[in-house]
């Protein structure tokens, strides 16, 4: 496939806002999880929860989409010059040339699960919301297309924690037939009850911070976060900028809930981002491990590496420090792979001491300085849905 | 763009199948609104149908429908699934339990609740390795999906199976949406013609135009999302060659032309 190009990118998680605070905390090796201090839920697990979405609503033309996942797509929205990225490409090639393509897997859940829990109120409550505004899955994209003033053709994309992965997918798509010039993709995922008692009903939470790839790993740490990418096929003037070389998307055909032991989708997924980049397993630098710390993923996520890199790739997971941000995985590591591209750095895996003997992969503990070219990054969902992404920079 | 239409499956009350259906979307026999009973898909081993929530029974019924003359081998169709709301019973049972002083969710629920559950159980009944994309994009979810599958058949040679689908949502969910029937309908779709093709579909996007009207009889189901399908589902049936509105995509609208 030709490149797209990375012309502007944002995000907001645990680590903080935008991509200085974010990198910081990579190189500083500084966590954003902490205990569980999420009122809603009380079991005792650690949380990558963003600071001051409570006093932030969305107001103004917009104010219909005010919830907590739009307050978080507002300020990812609101960093690192994405606003005039957007605008600059908006000049460039019209705003129905740039599409909307977003990934989330509970949208705005969050307040009718809070108005189900306030008791008799709930039918007051749950009449007084705009459902398509914030409950309903579309509400992030239109959210955001409203704020940038974009007009080509919008989705939200929802395969579980694939889903701000597979965007750029279908971004590349609309770029290939012609229908597009550029996408602003990416997605938001926000702390709720059905992700947090979900998970801990398959009892995938942990108690400890995530300590993936670790031989005492036991389960994921949730986390929030926002993030966007705006992708163009022209590069950027005067600038080496890092482009999508390739992608590769999967199904498990196995289980709603577990990987498939081998990681056969997982595999079909990264072998199709290289082909699709016309890349050798040889030429990747670094992978970005889905990596979340359950025993199952991480098992099943090395068999899939280890058949395609033998013992040779180096690969952490990043989800120490963000949490596993569900079905704004994608975003987050992408956003993480392109500043390691960016800035010569390959950051280890946080909280991780021992890495599990039965693993066969390099699992790279410490952060290093490294030139990276080539980065993978992978992200798979329930259902079975999985979505590799390589970024690099072109030729 | 222009895509081969090899399959349609439509499940909705008073209207089961393709084949059955036909006379009513042609507007040569009377609708008559009865409630709807989503056929178990046969695809779904045992222990899969007893899991699947109505959501993913009512698409892969639709699918089901559609590829019953088809062929294909169900392994080689790439998907898509759309859909405004998913399941807004899985929503609403496990809001019910976050009641509780101590809430205990069921994790069968759980995975339902994602809106790619649909995609899970294909997958799973299928053991298919293509790849799926589960959309949403409100009231125009259908021409989301249409748009997306047609993206897809147009670069790959493979096949892609389209499946959407809405339902109503309980009280109190159905407070801040109101939804009278459920509706499914599913395309199969590739960019080569073959023997026993139904249609050739010209899409494109143009920037004004409203939706076309649901044909009349079918009134009652145009609060479902999924039913904005019913123009095209008419043209096919009376072999019209019109061409048809299905909904917005971004802010342009999506524009279907059925020929040979």
């Amino acid at each position: 496939m030709r490149p797209l190009y990375v012309t502007g990118l944002s995000i907001a998680s645990a680590l903080g806002a935008g991509l200085e605070r974010t990198f910081d905390a990579l190189r500083g090796g500084r966590t954003g999880l902490r205990p569980n201090d999420f009122e809603p839920f009380p079991p005792p697990t650690w949380i990558g929860r963003v600071d001051g979405l409570e006093s932030a609503p969305v107001t103004g033309e917009l104010a219909r989409f005010d919830c907590r996942n739009n307050r978080l797509a507002q300020l990812a929205l609101a960093q690192d010059g994405f606003d005039d990225a957007v605008a600059r490409a908006r000049e460039r090639h019209g705003a129905a040339r740039i599409a909307v393509l977003l990934g989330t897997t509970t949208s705005g859940i969050l307040e009718t699960e809070l108005a189900y829990r306030g008791g008799g109120e709930v039918e007051a409550l749950l009449a007084a919301r705009d459902y398509a505004a914030t409950h309903g899955m579309f509400s992030l994209t239109e959210f955001v297309r409203r704020r940038l003033g974009l007009e080509g053709p919008a989705a939200t994309v929802s395969n579980a924690c694939a889903s701000s992965a597979k965007v750029f997918a279908q971004a590349e798509r609309l770029v290939d037939v012609g229908i597009c010039d550029a996408a602003v993709v990416g997605g938001v995922d926000t702390l709720c009850l059905t992700t947090l008692y979900g998970f801990r009903s398959l009892e995938l939470l942990s108690e400890a911070p995530c300590r993936p790839c670790d031989e005492r790993r036991d389960g994921i740490s949730i986390g929030e976060a926002g993030g966007f990418a705006l992708i163009e096929k022209s590069p950027p003037k005067g600038r080496d900028a890092v482009a999508l070389l390739g992608y590769g998307e999967s199904s498990d055909g196995y289980h709603m809930s577990s990987p498939h032991p081998e990681g056969a989708g997982a595999l079909l997924a990264m072998r199709d981002a290289l082909a699709r980049a016309g890349a050798q397993p040889g030429e990747v630098d670094y992978v970005n491990l889905h990596g979340t710390g359950t025993p199952a993923n991480d098992r099943a996520e090395d068999a899939a590496l280890y058949a395609l890199f033998g013992g040779a790739a180096r690969a952490s997971s990043t989800k120490g420090w963000t949490g596993h941000t569900l079905g704004a995985a994608g975003i987050v590591e992408a956003a993480i792979s392109v500043l390691c591209i960016e800035r010569g750095f390959l950051p280890g895996t946080l909280n991780t001491a021992r890495p599990d003997p039965a693993l066969r992969i390099r699992v790279v503990l410490e952060s290093e300085e490294r030139p990276l070219a080539r980065v993978l990054s992978n992200s798979f969902g329930f259902g079975g849905n999985n979505c590799s992404l390589l970024f690099g920079r072109p030729g | 763009m222009r895509v081969h239409l090899h399959g349609v499956g439509v499940v909705g009350p008073g209207l089961d199948g393709w084949a059955a259906c036909r006379e009513v979307l042609a507007g040569r026999a009377p609708w008559t609104e009865a409630a709807l009973r989503v056929p178990v898909p046969g695809m779904l081993p045992a222990a899969e149908r007893r899991r699947c929530n109505a959501a993913s029974r009512i698409a892969l019924a639709a699918a089901e429908d559609a590829l019953a003359e088809s062929g294909w081998p169900l392994g080689e169709l790439a998907t898509v699934f759309a859909s405004a709301d998913g399941d807004g019973a899985v929503t609403h049972t496990l809001c019910e339990s976050f009641a509780a002083p101590e809430p205990e969710v069921s994790p069968t629920q759980f995975h339902n609740s994602v809106h790619n559950a649909p995609a899970g159980y294909w997958g799973i009944a299928t053991r298919s390795s293509r790849p799926s994309t589960s959309l949403a994009a409100d009231q125009d979810s259908f021409a989301a999906g249409l748009f997306e599958a047609a993206v897809q058949a147009t670069l790959d040679p493979g096949p892609v199976l389209l499946a959407a689908f809405d339902l109503p949502l309980p009280h109190p969910l159905s407070l801040m949406r109101q939804r009278r029937h459920a509706f499914a309908v599913a395309l199969l779709l590739a960019r080569e013609p073959r023997a026993g093709a139904i249609a050739a579909l010209q899409l494109r996007l143009e920037p004004g135009g409203a939706p076309s009207p649901l044909p009349e009889a079918l009134a009652a189901l145009a609060d479902n999302p999924a039913a904005k399908a019913l123009p095209l589902l008419a043209a096919l049936a009376a072999g019209t060659d019109d061409e048809v509105c299905v909904g917005a995509v971004g802010t342009a609208r999506l524009s279907v032309r059925c020929g040979r």
